[in-house]
């Protein structure tokens, strides 16, 4: 009798945890999707914000976020992909390793606004980019390398040895072996690793307005004009509207437009994911 | 006698301070199949997997003492490792077919030794399956994942595979031990119909299999090499006692 509701109450406790983060997440969506929604025009999405006309319009500010998110990806994937791989598969120093992964645990978590600091210093400042897209999207591709480091080691662990075993006796050089069996088998954990970081960029306010500016101005769309620009992203423009503006109704827009925004770049990774992963599978 | 193909001269092989395989010394002829046998962790694997340097993998081995192929060092300083393997392909013992297509698990070896053309590929591919047994049951659907094949269909796709790159000799540890009794027979069959052009050397628990298909049988015990001969004359007259025990279940 005790036993059964000791079990009543465990499965209980736990069903109330799932409810009320299931519960919560949908009424801050709903909500933010019920407030914003109504402020979304054509006009919302396709003009930049115009003093004379009294008008306010977001797309520099889409176009900036989609620019911050390519390029610092760009920057991040790569390079971590290759890092973990050098750790996971190459490195043979245990303490090094070890090293390296509890730093970047630790990197993963310091706050951005100490990341701000290095994109003024070394970016904006040192290399002269000053506040640009292209300095805030590179000091944001340093904030996110560790989570797609760490991801990517994870991922690339869980790879059975028996794969590995199975590339290597048909007398496949490690090299090879990695690039057509293990990654293959990692790109859902790197994947994830992306949508983290993606996540994560989209939601960062702070390192942008140090280092890539506030412009809500209209910006060109060739790639090269957009780097040398400053300008701000949805979530910096979201940040202008509410606390300098305290114009909520736009904030809201803004923010229902950032949650849609997300969830069709998590979608379009997983999908990219998926048809990368049948590409080298064949 | 056949020609010997592979030979062992007091090779000793250590795991750290495991001493896991001491002063063998054996001669492996060609077109044979030579099992393997002894209690579990006698270093049956061990010595399999010294044949095609497998054990490089794993951190902190040691290996003294000579193992030749076709007269050359295996441990050789400038001995390409990849081209060893290429020659001495391995079956492991659970099936661990990559998780693409049949025919791209297939096609991987000679892909990865350089082989693009299609047409040479299908045919490598065919041919392959053909030999494995295999070939009626998956020729229509080749372009399918290879992880919803049987366990049993997954090892001789296994045996495909490393038929393709075309190899000498093909060792087998235990690979019948985690399939039903029909595959074992198939793989049974299919070993004793290829080694005409192989050389086989299996790891097997199962003495009765040792009997069935081998021509030679080594007996390990405790990292030693006990017996090897004639499989017939060792399971009727062994000349060590402890092989006697062995073979007539007194332990292991
Ligand atoms: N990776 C390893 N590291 C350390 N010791 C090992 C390793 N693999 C096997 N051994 C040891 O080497 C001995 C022989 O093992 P193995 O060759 O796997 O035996 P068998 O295949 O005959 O069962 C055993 O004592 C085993 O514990
Ligand atoms: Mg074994």
């Amino acid at each position: 009798m005790r036993r059964k509701l000791y079990e009543i109450v465990g499965r209980t406790l736990l069903y109330g945890c799932a409810a009320v983060t299931a519960g919560l997440l949908l009424f801050l969506a709903g909500y933010i999707l019920f407030r914003g929604i109504g402020g979304i025009s054509w006009r919302f999405l396709s003009t930049a914000e115009s003093v004379i006309h009294g008008t306010v319009g977001i797309l520099p500010a889409i176009k900036n976020t989609v620019f911050v998110i390519l390029v610092s990806l760009a920057a991040a994937l790569p390079l971590g992909v290759g890092a973990a791989v050098y750790l996971t598969e190459y490195a043979r120093n245990r303490r090094f390793v070890a090293a390296v992964e509890f730093a970047s645990e630790t990197l993963a978590g310091i706050p951005s606004i100490i990341y701000a600091l290095v994109g003024v210093i070394l970016f904006c400042t040192a290399l002269k980019l000053q506040k640009t897209l292209l300095a805030g999207s590179l000091t944001l591709a340093i904030m996110i390398l560790p989570t797609i480091i760490r991801s990517t080691q994870e991922s690339l662990k869980t790879v059975p040895v028996s794969y590995r075993e199975g590339a290597l006796g048909l007398g496949s050089g490690k090299w090879h072996m990695i690039r057509t069996v293990v990654l293959p088998s990692s790109i859902d954990g790197i994947v994830t690793g992306c949508i983290l970081a993606v996540g994560r960029v989209v939601g960062e306010s702070a390192v942008l307005m140090y280092t890539a500016g506030m412009s809500m101005a209209m910006q060109s769309f060739s790639i090269d004009r957009l780097a040398g620009a400053s300008g701000a992203t949805l979530t910096v423009a979201l940040y202008h509207y509410a606390k300098e503006n305290a114009d909520f109704a736009v904030a809201f827009s803004i923010a229902a437009i950032l949650l849609i925004l997300t969830v069709i770049i998590n979608f379009s990774a997983s999908f990219l994911g998926r048809k990368l992963k049948e590409l080298t599978y064949g | 006698m056949a020609e010997t193909i592979l030979s062992a001269r007091n090779l000793d092989f250590y795991y750290g301070e495991t001493h896991a395989l001491k002063d063998i010394c054996l001669d492996i002829p060609e077109h044979n199949i030579t099992a393997l046998i002894g209690p579990s962790g006698c270093g049956k694997s061990t010595f399999l997997r010294t044949i095609n340097r497998m054990n490089d993998l794993i951190e902190g081995v040691r290996v003294t003492g000579s193992l030749t192929y076709r007269g050359a060092e295996i441990y050789a300083p400038d001995r390409d490792v990849t081209e060893l393997r290429k020659n001495i392909g391995m079956v492991f013992q659970k099936p661990n077919p990559f998780p693409m297509s049949i025919y791209d698990n297939v096609a991987y070896g000679p892909r990865t030794h350089g082989i693009r053309a299609k047409a040479k590929l299908d045919d490598i591919v065919e041919r392959s399956l053909r030999d494995a047994a295999i070939w009626d049951e998956v020729k229509d659907r080749l372009k399918k994942n290879a992880l919803g094949l049987s366990g049993g269909q997954q090892q001789r796709l296994c045996i495909a595979r490393a038929l393709a790159v075309k190899p000498d000799v093909l060792l087998m540890d235990e690979s019948t031990s985690a399939l039903d009794p029909i595959s074992t027979s198939r793989i049974e069959d299919l070993a004793m119909e290829l080694k005409k052009d192989y050389t086989i050397v299996i790891v097997t628990h199962n003495m009765q299999q040792a009997v069935r298909i081998s021509d030679r049988t080594a007996f390990f015990l405790l990292g030693e090499l006990i017996e090897f001969g004639d499989t017939e004359k060792m399971f009727s007259q062994p000349e060590d006692r402890r092989t006697e025990d062995y073979i007539t279940g007194r332990f292991g």
